[in-house]
């Protein structure tokens, strides 16, 4: 045997994660069995209907973007990277009657850990993504568009390649779509390894083949952007739901989430549970749901703290995840974020400050070192959570970690720095007493001279 | 000195961006190079910048900035064990250790007969398939136990003559 046809062995057929039909009224996911992800079932399943509507390729009248842009905005649909922000309303940040090239970015560097949500829309739903991209770069007047894709995932790219070659063949990407007078091209690019490039000004610096180091903001990337042009960027799944809204209405997607938080959100969940993989479910979906569709706790043992919305967002203990939904706003007012919706489960035999201190070697590892804060920070949050570990903490060290992280936050040109703080300190708040009792009861002078 | 194959893979990438912008292949075609010669040594770096009209030094920033770029010579296979929160919850952690003992390297060495270079990797996007590692940085293996490594390992050896 040769070795290609080794490694293929050992390549995931996406059965745990994607086709396990313990979905609740999947729209990205639905119908999906890894073998479908060609055009022609895409369109069987009616694919590419949404664009043949929007540019009036079946002789009904166009919409125009203002229809697009006011559908989208209805449906509630919000950000599915991490931050949340209304996807309508990012469209319509992006100048009009700009007379020069303007471009659409799709953020598909899938690397917070917990995350795998986009890897399997991209293999196993390659269109949805495209076509998402059309309707928005109709949207927003924009010919160019660019899918940054994680580059550790490197087949997922080639698929992802192979699927817009489908599409410029079937006329979807190119010059005058469908006889309309509307044109867009579209490429993939992929990442080498930074996970620092999931940011997206440092995911433009990367487009433009330099270090991937975040940009001061302002000027937004929907006027300073790729190569200095008006760009706006979306998630891989928020560009996927795209299509579903167009097809069915803005209302009717709002109508299967919850006010504010419309459609279904797929949560990658990792961990220590029966079944970990990739979850669509509509928003508002109560957590304990999510956790009973991934076969509950493994080995039956008892929940200890999650995750919810990868490694970057604060942890929450046991008792106060269970009584969550799963929307931007619960998980927001019980003290975290929704983040990507990887939902990292932890049960009772963890030990909060090994976890932690891998988290904390992560940031250190991927700190892009501009900003003095961050590159130091983390390394010495890292060297702390590390010496309390190794069982030689000192007692101030909680403080000093406390007092470090908080001198990150809010002091760094990107999000990266929050996210080494933000773990740092939801760990010393629910599960102080982890940290405190491996840390040697030293200074007996004190004892005695009391 | 480039070859014309490789340089036909390189134009397919620069073709995705603006003629002005041709620096933006220059993760893609590092890729390339790669894949092809296993690292990107400084002759590369230094073909490449006269390519894509770009100083080599801002070559050079992306070949070290980037994780996945090989400064130096590594084994004919380079595998990657994620060892990340979610992988090290589901053995991501002894994966690796398994692999240091099977291969009798400790992570960043080389088997001595240039086989298998070992490595631990930041989260590679496959959390739900842990343990994960990749291969070469093209090939996800998925659900690593030990039996699959041991079948990996055993069977890359036979494929390279060394049953």
């Amino acid at each position: 045997m040769k070795a290609v046809q080794v490694l293929s062995q050992f390549q995931a057929a996406g059965l745990e994660t994607c086709f396990h039909g313990r979905h609740i009224d999947p729209q990205i996911y639905a119908g999906l069995d890894g073998s479908n992800w060609g055009i022609d079932a895409y369109i069987q399943r009616g694919g590419y209907q949404a664009v043949r509507t929007m540019l009036g390729a079946d002789g009904a009248a166009a919409l125009t973007s203002d229809q697009v842009i006011a559908t989208v905005k209805e449906s509630g649909l919000r950000g599915r990277g991490g931050a949340g922000f209304p996807t309508g309303l990012k469209w319509s940040f992006m100048p009009r009657q700009f007379p020069g090239q303007k471009y659409l970015v799709c953020n598909s560097d899938e690397g917070e850990p917990g995350t795998c949500k986009d890897r399997d829309i991209l293999m196993y739903n390659p269109h949805s993504v495209i076509e998402g991209m059309i309707i928005a770069a109709y949207a927003m007047g924009i010919s160019v568009g660019y899918n940054y894709i994680h580059g550790e995932i490197f087949q997922v790219y080639e698929r992802f390649e192979a699927a817009l070659e489908e599409a410029r063949r079937a006329g979807y990407l190119g010059s005058k779509l469908l006889g309309s007078n509307f044109s867009f091209e579209l490429h993939a690019h992929h990442g080498f390894g930074a996970y620092i490039c999931g940011e997206e000004t440092a995911l433009l610096e990367s487009l433009e083949g330099k270090k991937g180091q975040p940009r001061f903001k302002p000027p937004f990337p929907a006027s300073f952007g790729l190569y200095g042009k008006p760009t706006t960027i979306n998630n891989t799944e928020t560009f996927a739901a795209v299509p579903w809204i167009i097809r069915n209405g803005g209302a009717a997607y709002l109508a299967c989430g919850k006010p504010n938080n419309g459609g279904t959100k797929i949560y990658s969940v990792s961990g220590d549970v029966e079944l970990p993989g990739n979850y669509e479910v509509p928003m508002g979906t109560p957590f304990a749901k999510l956790l009973e569709l991934a076969g509950g706790v493994r080995k039956g043992r008892q929940l200890k703290a999650v995750i919810p919305g990868g490694s970057s967002s604060p942890v929450l203990p046991a008792s106060i995840m269970m009584e969550c939904t799963l929307d931007y706003d619960s998980i927001s007012k019980a003290g975290s974020m929704l983040g990507s919706g990887a939902v990292i489960v932890m049960d009772d035999s963890r030990c909060m400050v090994e976890s932690l201190k891998r988290l904390s070697y992560f940031y250190m590892h991927e700190s892009c070192g501009q900003c003095t804060p961050c590159r130091e920070g983390t390394g010495w949050l890292w060297r702390l959570v590390d010496r309390i570990h190794r069982g030689e903490g000192r007692p101030a060290d909680m403080d000093v970690l406390d007092d470090v992280a908080a001198n990150i936050m809010g002091r760094t040109i990107c999000a990266l720095g929050d996210a080494a703080a933000m773990p740092v300190r939801a760990m010393l708040k629910h599960f102080r007493h982890e940290f405190e009792a491996m840390i040697p009861k030293t200074n007996p002078r004190t004892s005695a001279s009391a | 000195m480039i070859s014309e194959t490789t340089l036909a893979r390189f134009a397919r990438e620069v073709a995705k961006y603006p003629a002005e912008q041709k620096q933006s292949a220059v993760m893609a075609c590092l890729a390339i190079v790669q894949q092809e010669q296993g690292f990107i040594s400084d002759a590369s770096e230094a073909a490449l910048a006269v390519y894509l009209d770009m100083p080599q030094i801002a070559v050079h920033e992306v070949t070290t900035f980037y994780n996945m770029y090989n400064q130096a010579p590594v084994g004919k296979y380079k595998l990657n064990v994620c060892t990340n929160l979610p992988c090290l919850l589901r053995d991501g952690g002894k994966a690796l250790e398994y692999l240091e003992k099977k291969l009798g390297i400790a992570m960043g060495g080389t088997t001595a007969d240039g086989m298998f270079t070992l490595q631990q990797c930041e989260c590679l996007g496959a959390c739900a398939d842990a343990p994960v590692m990749l291969v070469n940085d093209r090939s996800m293996c998925s659900f690593m136990s030990d039996d699959k490594l041991d079948q990996l390992v055993d069977s890359l050896r036979s494929a390279e003559g060394q049953a």
